[in-house]
């Protein structure tokens, strides 16, 4: 890093966007739309908005105490401090220039960052396979209480057995909504949880001796399901989907042999399709002596109405963040629960909570008695408490009808807007029937030099987040909007105007589409040159 | 030097018993702007089919096949400093890797030119 910015001089718009209507301003601030840069661009080094007391001298008792003195900064007490301290003299002896901002100061700039990010709380955020939903604020009541919000891991189980309740009342719901026989609670994520249902298979064949090498990947299936399935050291193999968008039952049937250790279906699929011959498949597997695992990443466009145990699946993570609501974005925290089969059960990862007469109890070890097959620990603790604690919120105050709703308006919603744009942008699983919980879209229509991502940036200038482009990979051009069932009528009428006026402008070839967005914050930017010449620290 | 396609979208150059191997130009449009490419190292061995090389655009990372089997003998070094090669001459300097083929018959299922271009044209 070059020598922070030590005046505190504040250089102000680095780069001031002009706007499509040609005004511009001394400061690059738009009206009350305020630019701002970089915090090591503001702050400066003698500047602080906490009072920190000085540390403790620790040699010999000389010196001791807390430095009373106010307004101090620790820089000063800096000699006496290394005198007395324990790191044998690996301590920092110079500043390493952090920035400093008062306390306004640190309001402002944040507050300022966030009036140009765009979140599920300003608008709808119709990211297919993303699923944003609203978070309810009673969660958040929920997770604040002291009981819960001011736990440690570490406290004795005598102390936590609310909290362990609360894990143990989850599972219960989770096993009983897929129908499944038990359920890990600890891995962290989605993805981790696909790396624990991979693990429990292994553990599962490795105990009949059964060293199989090869899982099953179908093309309509996340990226996460090859990368966990290669992660865990397995040969990876794609299997077909249909002209219909679903798995080739005769192409995954004629691969089956005795060394498929399993598949690995995402169901619904990504392009928003209910595999409808679940069933056959798991019972295709199972004859070959392999196990399915279901990523349920799309659990949301079934809960109430499909139980995954029904059609066969042994294992399969639920994503907290997607189906029961709990925050998702800024990269977590996730959490991925993952239901099990009867038969891979016994060997689930630890820890585990375990009901008794007497309370409940953290089972951790792996000589415990009531774990002799466990593969062993995926996370230090057990689990993402906060998320349980919301999930938990999310399907009490639903119930078992409250939830079965929400798979209904997810999916009514989903197609909704299918319909209500399918004669201007090309659905090509249209004519299959309806979508699952989120409608598939491509660029066939478009005319020439017009592609997907100028539409997604048209609808940036229209107030709206765009949806997932270029995703799924087997539709070109894709365009993936999920509504989920958060959204009102009156919302997803708006968006379908926006969507619909544009898709119209991108088959006229309206040129000005190169152009979008036009009103945003930054215009469009160079995604190339971002990956090919990344910055990755500030350069001053 | 005759040049054969893949169903995959690599073209192969054959001289002798050595092999260039690359990716078409309906590949890179289709991948629009490329930004990262990982090419196998000289020596090693790769199978037909297999995967041989990787390939990153803006849009999607993808796989890129070996059409023969053979030995490395060189992947372009250029590609580590300027991807965008592969989007201005995916068929000349855009080259991804060449090596020694093991068994000139694997050649006999690829498609020569005009049967690729009637391929492409089938999308």
């Amino acid at each position: 890093m070059n020598a922070p910015n030590m005046s505190g001089w504040k250089p102000g718009t680095p780069q001031a966007p002009e706007g499509s209507d040609g005004v511009h301003t001394v400061t690059g601030n738009r009206g009350l739309m305020l630019e701002e840069p970089l915090v090591f661009e503001i702050g400066n080094t003698e500047t602080t908005g906490v009072d920190f007391p000085s540390p403790l001298t620790l040699a010999g008792g000389a010196g001791g105490g807390p430095d009373t003195g106010s307004g101090s900064t620790p820089t000063a007490d800096s000699s006496r401090v290394r005198e007395g301290n324990r790191l044998g003299g690996l301590d920092r002896s110079e500043s390493f220039g952090l920035p400093g901002l008062s306390e306004p100061e640190t309001v402002r700039h944040y507050t300022r960052l966030s009036r140009q990010n765009y979140a599920i709380d300003c608008g709808i955020f119709p990211l297919g396979s993303c699923t944003m939903k609203h978070n309810p604020r009673l969660n958040e009541k929920v997770a604040r209480m002291p009981g819960f919000s001011d736990l440690h891991p570490l406290q004795p189980e005598s102390t936590v057995q609310g909290a362990l309740g609360v894990i143990d009342e989850l599972a219960h719901w989770l096993v009983s909504l897929t129908g499944m026989a038990g359920v890990a609670m600890s891995p962290k994520a989605g993805a981790h949880g696909e790396l624990c249902g991979i693990l429990t298979i292994r553990a599962a064949l490795e105990a009949r001796g059964d060293a199989r090498q090869v899982i099953l990947v179908p093309e309509s299936a996340h990226g996460t399901n090859p990368a966990t399935a290669a992660f865990a050291g397995y040969a990876v193999e794609n299997i077909p989907a249909t002209a219909e968008g679903r798995v080739d039952l005769a192409a995954l049937e004629a691969r089956l042999g005795p060394d498929v250790a399993a598949v690995m279906i995402t169901n619904p699929n990504t392009c928003g399709l209910f595999e409808r011959e679940m069933k056959a498949i798991s019972d295709a597997v199972h004859a070959a002596g392999a196990f399915v695992y279901c990523d349920g990443a799309n659990f949301n466009a079934v809960v109430g109405r499909v139980r995954p145990g029904d059609l066969g699946v042994d294992a399969m993570h639920i994503n907290l963040h997607k189906t029961f609501s709990t925050p998702h974005g800024g990269g977590g925290p996730g959490s991925g629960p993952v239901v099990l089969s009867e038969a891979l059960m016994p060997f689930a990862p630890l820890p585990f909570v375990r009901k008794t007469d007497a309370g409940f109890d953290l089972i951790e070890e792996e000589d415990d008695a009531a774990a002799p097959q466990s593969f062993g620990r995926m996370a230090a603790f057990h689990g993402q408490m906060g998320m349980f604690t919301r999930a938990l919120a999310y399907i009490l105050s639903h119930g078992a009808d409250g939830l079965r709703q929400v798979s209904g308006d997810a999916v009514l919603n989903a197609n909704y807007i299918l319909r209500r744009c399918e004669d201007v942008l090309d659905a090509p699983f249209g004519a299959t029937g309806p979508c699952m919980h989120e409608a598939l879209f491509s660029d066939a229509g478009f005319a020439e030099g017009v592609a997907t991502l100028d539409l997604a940036k048209a609808l940036i200038d229209e107030g709206f987040h765009p949806m997932t482009m270029y995703f799924p990979l087997v539709v070109h051009g894709a365009m993936l909007v999920e509504p989920t069932e958060c959204e009102s009528k009156a919302t997803l009428d708006q968006f379908i105007m926006a969507l619909r006026s544009i898709a119209e402008r991108a088959r006229a070839g309206d040129e000005s589409l190169h152009q979008a967005p036009q009103l945003a914050p930054r215009r469009r930017l160079d995604e190339t040159l971002a990956a090919r010449r990344p910055v990755l620290a500030w350069e001053g | 030097m005759p040049r054969y396609f893949t169903e995959d979208h690599e073209w192969i150059e054959v001289d002798g018993q050595t092999a260039t191997i690359g990716i078409t130009d309906y590949a890179q449009e289709q991948l629009g702007d490329i930004v990262f490419v990982e090419v196998p190292a000289a020596g090693a061995s790769l199978a037909k089919g297999k995967e041989a090389a990787v390939v990153e655009s803006v849009k999607a990372a993808s796989d890129v096949y070996s059409p023969v089997s053979g030995t490395v003998t060189e992947g372009n070094a250029a590609l580590e400093d300027d991807p965008a090669l592969v989007n201005t001459a995916p068929e000349g300097d855009g080259w991804f890797f060449k090596l020694t083929v093991s068994d000139a018959a694997e050649l006999e299922g690829l498609m020569d030119e005009a049967a690729y271009k009637d391929f492409v044209a089938g999308l």
